[in-house]
């Protein structure tokens, strides 16, 4: 059993809230640093796309599982970014400033689709963002002179003035520094004012106004900085494949963002990194396995979606803090081992609310 | 510390057919518990939804400290010095007690946007105050136990105070709160007059309040406003209130109700 003895206040502030963080994360980064040597070039391709997830993933995390806002039109902000960055790098801007474009974009585009959230809550929300997300797919596949139509559009390697990162392995660690960063400005995001007002618009909208949190300024906020994310994963995800089309950043695309969170753990950062892990690995895992099934199934249409619907109900169902709960779980059975109940994670059921106001 | 720091005048609120709150006015001055009463209906919460800008009045003013309320949009009431319970608790559910009183901070925030992204020193020298002045007021409502509970699995009492305890980390000059009492035991409803009397006396904060428990009315209040199907039926000191007769029967009915309910006898 660990307990920590706390005399400062920053213990509390600090991201490493112990030595167990540095150990095991410094663990973590040294495996990251040394993939390219540990895996082959497929896998490396694979831990590639778990990064630019993560990083699109942190995005959605922030604004459905920390603000509480729904967007089913996420991948449309992944197909700015993605497009912003083609057209940029197309005309020659270095990379960096490309990304940033990118990014400030795509957080443009979130601040308009910011402003209908101002009015709509929860499926109403979702089916405007719903909509947004056709909208923006339509606009890729129609726009031709820019984006090249259904037909489609190259993007050159990234080119930081002039050092062409073409490789796999340069690549890789494009998307590790920049997925680094993104997870610690989130982090530093949830410990200041600006996270803990996120939070509270989540929990009760009233009492966050009454507390002197501008709902609106707070929730466009929200929209801005989860969109920036998912541009600068869409301008990653770009020079990953070296070729987009709209029909990459189609409705399914969204669904799939919106199960990694959920499956991942609504309202922790580590779910966002375990559900990009498991959007990437589960094809992979169903690719294995068609091997195995008889024939009818294995080749069946659909077999994917079906898999990750029932995983999802059976998230819902009986783990709905996702892997990261189940993760919690675990950790806490051994910390405070032999004293685990098994109700210990069972929330009292909330007193009711009669009296909601507007 | 004298003078009016609210003044509330001809306020009046209609809800489609409905008349909630007819030309209300009272003045509530600096340092004071002013108590509002009245049977169930009779306007109070409304009055409070009005001073916490959540509604706005048909007609009517309302001055806070020389400001006029109704200028100001509702985010902008904490900052003014106003604070509010709910009558049905609102707190973050998913948070901790701490992270609850941490959101009470808000309106001192001192650090920007770009500055919290990169956690600079400057952040987290304001991070420590914050939580400082968070630990002032868990010290002073007894709530250390309870610092890394989540709110969601605390008790009923417990959240009474968290939400006390998050309005008092606001600041405020004005603590607003409505039914103080409601759901708690013999027990905690005293340590809740104690409080208000310290909060008054100790932090020199004024307390309107809507209030049902007649006893811890009069303990703790200065002046009390009685309402009653949304006018202004008595003011004066509880005792005062207590005799009104137009207090009386609007809770117990006239006198003539109940001759004409007794039976006669044979």
């Amino acid at each position: 059993m660990r307990f920590i003895f706390k005399t400062r206040y920053e213990q509390d502030i600090r991201i490493a809230k112990h030595g167990g963080y540095l150990f095991w994360y410094g663990a973590l980064m040294l495996v990251m640093l040394a993939a390219p040597w540990i895996f082959p070039e497929y896998w490396l391709a694979q831990v590639t796309f778990v990064l630019i997830y993560a990083i699109v993933g942190l995005g959605l995390m922030l604004l459905s599982g920390f603000t509480g806002q729904f967007s089913l039109g996420h991948a449309a902000f992944l197909g700015v970014g993605a497009y912003t960055q083609a057209a940029f790098t197309g005309m020659g801007v270095p990379f960096p400033l490309a990304l940033v474009a990118a990014a400030a974009v795509s957080a443009f585009v979130g601040v308009i689709v910011g402003l209908p959230a101002l009015r709509l809550k929860g499926i109403y929300l979702g089916i405007a963002t719903l909509a947004f997300g056709f909208i923006v797919e339509e606009v890729f596949a129609r726009w031709e002179s820019v984006t090249g139509g259904n037909a489609g559009k190259h993007v050159k390697a990234p080119d930081l003035f002039g050092w062409k990162l073409d490789s796999g392995e340069s690549f890789y660690y494009l998307c590790l520094v920049l997925a680094v960063l993104a997870t610690l400005a989130i982090l530093n995001l949830l410990r200041s004012p600006t996270g803990r007002a996120f939070v509270a618009i989540r929990d009760s909208e009233i009492s966050a106004q009454s507390m002197g949190i501008h709902l609106a300024r707070f929730k466009t906020l929200s929209f801005a900085i989860s969109a920036a994310l998912a541009g600068v994963g869409g301008a990653l995800y770009a020079h990953k494949l070296m070729f987009i089309s709209p029909d990459q950043f189609g409705v399914l695309q969204s669904i799939d963002l919106i199960l990694m969170i959920v499956i991942g753990g609504l309202g922790s950062v580590h779910g966002a990194f375990l559900g990009a892990i498991f959007l990437i690995t589960m094809p992979q895992v169903i690719a294995l396995a068609k091997d195995y099934l008889p024939e009818a199934i294995g080749m069946a249409p659909g077999l994917q979606g079906l898999v990750y619907g029932v995983v999802l109900i059976a998230f819902v169902l009986f783990e709905p803090l996702g892997l990261y709960g189940r993760w919690l779980k675990f950790r806490t059975w051994f910390q405070i081992f032999p004293f685990y109940r098994r109700g210990m994670f069972k929330r009292q059921k909330s007193f009711q609310k009669s009296e909601r106001l507007k | 510390m004298s003078g009016v720091l609210l003044s509330a005048k001809d306020l009046s609120v209609r809800f489609g057919g409905v008349l909630a709150v007819n030309k209300v006015g009272f003045d509530v001055h600096r340092g004071e518990v002013f108590t509002l009463i009245g049977p169930n209906g009779a306007g109070k919460t409304t009055v409070f939804n009005l001073i916490s800008r959540i509604y706005t009045p048909t007609s009517g003013s309302i001055d806070f400290d020389g400001t006029p309320l109704l200028a100001h949009a509702p985010h902008e009431i904490a900052q003014l010095g106003i604070a509010r319970t709910f009558q049905n608790i609102e707190l973050f559910e998913h948070a901790t007690v701490l992270q609850n009183l941490l959101i009470g901070r808000h309106v001192h925030r001192e650090t920007g946007f770009w500055s919290q992204l990169f956690f600079t020193p400057a952040t987290r020298a304001a991070e420590v105050r914050t939580r400082h002045k968070a630990e002032e007021v868990i010290e002073l409502l007894d709530l250390q136990h309870h610092r890394e509970s989540l709110v969601a699995g605390l008790p009923y009492g417990v959240r009474k105070v968290v939400e006390l305890a998050r309005a008092l980390c606001t600041e405020p000059k004005l603590l607003l709160l409505d039914e103080p009492s409601s759901g708690l035991n013999v027990e905690e409803t005293d340590d809740m007059a104690f409080w208000i009397g310290d909060i008054r006396d100790e932090l020199g904060v004024t307390v309107l309040m809507v209030e049902h428990d007649m006893s811890l009315v009069s303990k703790v209040s200065d002046r009390v406003l009685a309402m009653n199907q949304g006018e202004v039926l008595a003011l004066g000191t509880p005792a005062e209130v207590q005799r009104h007769p137009g207090v009386i029967e609007a809770y117990l009915g006239a006198a003539g109700d109940v001759e004409s309910l007794r039976r006669k006898a044979a």
